[in-house]
């Protein structure tokens, strides 16, 4: 572990060349493994933080630990699949530590990421990637490039992307702005190095989910195992329907790219279409038409679309038939 | 076998004796352990090659960091034995050298320890070392060099690499039904809780080393060979393990590394290898290639069978594991062909754990014969009643007890077995399949030298010391159960001291022998304590002659039997001394050689797999087993239970992913090398047969450990057959195996 400072945060507040400690349950990690060696680590994790609902919109605080979140009732009640997908991400200890602005800043499980003796462009910009011919089961079949095909591993953002969250930041030049869930982490293209889009010594402060959010709700992880697993790839659907008639479709995958993946294609297939179990499948081929297996992970491909297909069904109630 | 003779102590569901001390903290494993000189802590450069040279290390900077002592590299490390040096101690015992030159033999070795006073000053200071290689070509993949596989010397779990019987070839030709399948079963790292660690102390001489290993006088051996010294002055102190699964058999690179720093710095050196470290510089189970060929009469009575393995042996380090052993003395057959071969391979050392051979070795073999059982149009169940042998099918050899066929049969009660067809598939509830499937649980019964001394006070308090291991197994538990079973004497009356070398020497934990081996010496030394106590006493009152000594009782310091009653001190005073004093002594006889010794099982399993994600669930477990007489019901079946769950972990999970370009394993920590944890474990039912076998031990006991984990693998891997229709032809099975048998949507 590089020797650094340490300091705890009086109060929101940002500057440049710092690094925000939340939970620490990735970062202090990947400090040990001299992966992450920040120089001025401001801890964060106790600045007050808690759950209000502002004009019909929730406000978390960015300190608000996922477990925390999962079992607020107004979340429970109105953006269940938050609380669904808080819930089958890591451990109750670790949910329990772990914050709402830290995880969506979690770094990627990638095994090579991981092993500083081996190439990565995001740990180290111009090495290479040795994913890319290497284990790379649990690796990106969207959006990902030949710098870099590692998966983004929280469940916690996928969903807060189908909710349309807003993520609310300040800067270091004390300038606050506000970034779409959606867009706040990006796509590898040549600079995998850059898991998302906030600027340095930026802090996120807290996210809001609007009002009015579609009253149909499901999170869905496929997993290796029942207990704490990241996903081999997830989905979260929130959509109205109306004279069975889908409308406000947002469909969110996880465990497929770089970022929580907006399915924008499925999303368009499906706007005001009848529920139908052939639009659904056109959905699903509409949006995995660019989808690119690496080897290990082709089987993403098939699986993906059997989730989008069940989990729409499931949504929209077209097969009351319930798994046990 | 023969009955099993009336018990006070033996068997009893007693809790840990041990219990208190671990949940209080006062138990002490390898690293907890604090002498009166603080020590330093070290930390492991590794390589980042797999087979080469360090052309250039560059230490002065990490030197001159924050609390550094010392910085060993090959250039200054201290001289040892070479490498596998002493090779007749075999490989536990052998020289384990480490730093001994510039060659670098398998990918995450030593390059370079770090010892500083706190472990975040030796791990800064191991990032600050720049090592430059001459990387050689190197075997990192045995099947891609199958040219050079070779038979290994020694295999373990089996004494031949091959094994003919019949003519396999013929046979086969002819059988009516027959099964030509390829299986492959993945690399595995045990993952104890307690990570490899060690802390070395010198005084003068004398080397004092506590480490977590299983064996104490091979970690003896091992310590006096590479650094040679003489055995006399190295100690090894193991009082607690925080388990083993053999990945502690022998030694590791950080004992030697902290052994020699320590005596540099004349200071005790501390490390605890990191999870990361275990997965290199701890031993682990090389993948394998099983091609397992099966013939049978159309009526279903398995006529040939050959099973040939390819795995990697690490180069220098002497192990091949038997996959094929379980096949040799399962079912009966004619014609039987067994091949192990290995190719020599630049990688960590590969070495026994959880069930060498047969945790494999059922996993393909007993997935293969319920393939050919449906294939026959029998039952799982009845084509594996059918096809018992009565003699070792590979061997010839009488069994010792052979009650396979009993477990099979009450596995089947307690799990509720339906005989019949099923077609695969059938089973639904809701989106989930359902399957059902079994398999024979069989592991080889063994028995090693081992012996035991006992103290008897005259207040009757009892001493029982050995060099044994509690691993976590219930050792201290049992052995004082045996020793308060010989003397008649209160369990709270006495006290085991295990993990000394100090005390007699044992073969320590391993292999499932532990604790007949052990705690036959434990009953000898206690007995010959009660006889001379009989002896005595007859001496003093004529009225002790002829008495049966297994009626003999110790309380509140008398010595009592039927209706007769004497003071420890009164006899100790005739006899002049303070306390009565036995030794115990066991070796493998006649009976171990003679005759072919398992415990046994039939394991069910219940799974569910989603329809639509293929994701695999296991919802049932049920176990029927025979280890002889059961020592304590309660750990006994935890150890049963602990066996399943690694067999739950094996077909599903456990997966070490070896990237093949560079030698290295790359799922290095608990998050990406799954083991089966509470939410994937179902709920376990456990039956234990309890028998008696005479030809094992005086105890009658058999080897429980590694019993469970036999048999629950492919009992999972045939139900996701009955749920899905899908035949594995590899393990662990992942969800995307099943996606082409999942119902279309």
């Amino acid at each position: 572990m590089t020797p650094f400072s340490f300091e705890r945060a009086e109060k929101a507040s940002a500057s440049a060349g710092v690094r925000y400690l939340g939970g620490g349950t990735n970062l202090v990690d990947l400090m040990k493994l001299e992966i992450e060696r920040p120089e001025r680590l401001v801890d964060v994790s106790r600045l007050p933080g808690d759950i209000r609902e502002s004009d019909g919109a929730i406000v978390i605080g960015a300190s608000v630990t996922n477990a925390a979140l999962s079992a607020d009732p107004l979340i429970r009640q109105r953006y269940s699949l938050l609380s669904t997908a808080l819930l089958s991400g890591a451990t109750q200890q670790l949910r329990n530590k772990a914050t709402t602005g830290g995880n969506f800043l979690q770094r990627t499980r990638c095994h090579y990421f991981y092993d500083t003796a081996r190439a990565c462009n995001k740990r180290e910009p111009g090495s290479g990637c040795d994913a890319l011919e290497g284990h790379n089961r649990f690796h990106a079949i969207l959006g990902a490039s030949e710098h870099c095909i590692a998966v983004h591993p929280s469940d916690m953002a996928v969903a807060m992307a189908a909710l349309d969250a807003e993520v609310r930041t300040i800067k270091a030049d004390g300038e606050g702005r506000t970034i779409p869930a959606t867009d706040l982490l990006r796509l590898p293209g040549d600079a995998p190095e850059r898991d998302h889009v906030l600027d340095d010594g930026e802090l996120i402060v807290e996210v809001r989910l609007p009002a009015n959010p579609p009253a149909r709700q499901l999170y869905r992880k496929v997993r290796d195992r029942a207990s704490y697993a990241f996903a081999v790839v997830s989905i979260a659907v929130a959509l109205d329907m109306e004279d069975n008639v889908m409308k406000n479709v947002r469909i969110a995958l996880g465990g497929v790219a770089h970022k929580p993946w907006r399915a924008e294609k499925a999303e368009r297939a499906l706007e005001g279409a009848f529920v139908d179990a052939s639009v659904f499948a056109q959905a699903a081929d509409a949006e995995l038409q660019d989808a690119v297996g690496r080897g290990d992970n082709d089987f993403k491909i098939p699986i993906v679309r059997r989730l989008i297909i069940t989990a729409l069904r499931d949504v929209t109630d077209l097969s009351k038939e319930h798994s046990a | 076998m023969n009955d099993q003779p009336t018990t006070k102590w033996i068997g009893q569901p007693l809790d840990r004796v041990d219990g208190p001390a671990k949940v209080t903290g006062a138990a002490t494993y390898a690293a907890d352990y604090r002498g009166d000189q603080q020590a330093a802590i070290g930390f492991i450069v590794e390589a980042t090659i797999g087979s080469g040279k360090v052309s250039q290390i560059e230490t002065a900077e990490a030197e001159a960091a924050d609390g550094v002592h010392l910085v060993m590299t090959h250039q200054n490390a201290p001289e040892q034995a070479p490498f596998g040096d002493n090779a007749d101690a075999g490989r536990f015992g052998m020289s384990h050298a480490v730093l001994q030159n510039d060659e670098v033999r398998y990918y995450g070795a030593p390059v370079a320890f770090i010892v500083a006073d706190t472990l975040e000053q030796a791990r800064y200071a191991a990032g600050l070392i720049k090592v430059t290689y001459q990387a050689d070509d190197s075997v990192f993949d045995a099947f891609e060099h199958e040219d050079d596989a070779f038979a290994p010397d020694s295999l373990d779990g089996a004494e031949e690499a091959d094994v003919d019987k019949g003519d396999f070839d013929a046979v086969f030709a002819e059988s009516a039904e027959t099964l030509d399948a390829t299986f492959h079963t993945a690399a595995q790292h045990a993952a104890a809780m307690e990570p490899h660690a060690t802390v070395a102390e010198w005084d003068g001489d004398k080397l004092t080393v506590h480490i977590a290993v299983q064996i104490l006088s091979s970690a003896r051996k091992a310590f006096a060979n590479t650094l040679k010294i003489d055995p006399a002055n190295v100690r090894i102190v193991t009082p607690f393990v925080g388990g083993g699964f053999g990945s502690k058999l022998g030694v590791h690179s950080e004992g030697v590394l902290a052994a020699l720093a320590a005596r540099k710095l004349q200071r005790p050196v501390r490390i605890a290898q990191t999870r990361r470290h275990v997965f290199s510089n701890g031993p682990h189970r090389t993948n394998h290639r099983q091609r397992i060929r099966l013939g049978a009469s159309a009526d279903g009575k398995l006529l040939s069978v050959a099973h040939e393995t390819l795995g990697a042996m690490s180069r220098d380090y002497p192990f091949a594991e038997a996959a094929a052993s379980p096949t040799m003395a399962s079912y009966a057959a004619d014609a039987m062909k067994i091949r192990h071969r290995v190719v020599a391979a630049n990688i960590p050392h590969v070495d026994s754990m959880r069930a060498p051979g047969e945790a494999i070795g059922t996993l393909t073999y007993e997935s293969a014969i319920d393939e050919l059982a449906v294939q026959c149009g029998i039952d799982p169940l009845e084509f594996r009643l059918q096809n018992e042998p009565k003699q070792e099918p590979a061997s010839g050899k009488e069994f010792s007890s052979r009650t396979l066929a009993r477990c099979l049969r009450e596995g089947a009660e307690l799990f509720g077995w339906e005989t019949g067809p099923v077609e695969p598939g059938a089973l639904r509830q809701g989106r989930l399949l359902i399957g059902r499937g079994l398999a024979a649980a069989i592991r080889p019964n063994m028995m090693q030298p081992a012996e035991a001394a006992a103290e008897l006070y005259r207040d009757g308090r009892l001493t029982v010391e050995l060099d044994m291991t509690d691993i976590g197994t219930g050792t201290y538990t049992i052995l004082t159960q045996i020793a308060a079973e010989t003397l008649g004497l209160d369990p709270n009356a006495i006290a085991v001291r295990l993990g000394d070398t100090d005390y007699p020497k044992t073969c320590g934990s391993g292999g499932s022998f532990g604790a007949g081996s052990t705690g036959t010496a434990v009953s000898k030394a206690c007995a010959s304590i009660r006889d001379t106590i009989i002896d005595r006493a007859a001496r003093l009152d004529g009225d002790w002659a002829g008495v049966n000594s297994g009626d003999l009782r110790i309380e509140n310091g008398n010595a009592v039997v039927a209706g007769r009653s004497l003071a420890l001190g009164a006899i100790l005073d005739a006899i002049g001394g303070d306390s009565f004093k036995g030794k115990g002594q066991v070796e493998p006889g006649k009976a171990h050689e003679d005759l072919a010794q398992y415990s046994y099982g039939g394991v069910f399993a219940e799974v569910s797999v989603n329809a639509d994600t293929g994701e695999i669930r296991v919802r049932r477990l049920s176990g029927a087993f025979d280890a002889g007489r059961i020592l304590n019901e309660k750990t006994a079946r935890s150890q049963l239970m602990g066996g399943m769950i690694f067999g739950l972990g094996a077909a599903l999970m456990e997966e070490s992913l070896m990237d093949m370009r560079f030698g290295s394993f790359m799922n290095r920590d608990l998050a990406e090398y799954h083991i089966a944890v509470n939410r994937d474990v179902p709920r376990l039912e456990v039956k234990m047969l309890d028998t008696f076998d005479q030809n094992s031990n005086p105890l009658g006991s058999k080897g429980i450990g590694e019993l469970g984990i036999c048999g629950t693998g492919p009992a999972i891997a045939n139900a996701i057959y009955a749920a899905t229709g899908y035949r594995t032809r590899k393990f662990p099975i992942h969800l995307e195996d099943v996606l082409d048998h999942l119902p279309a949507l």
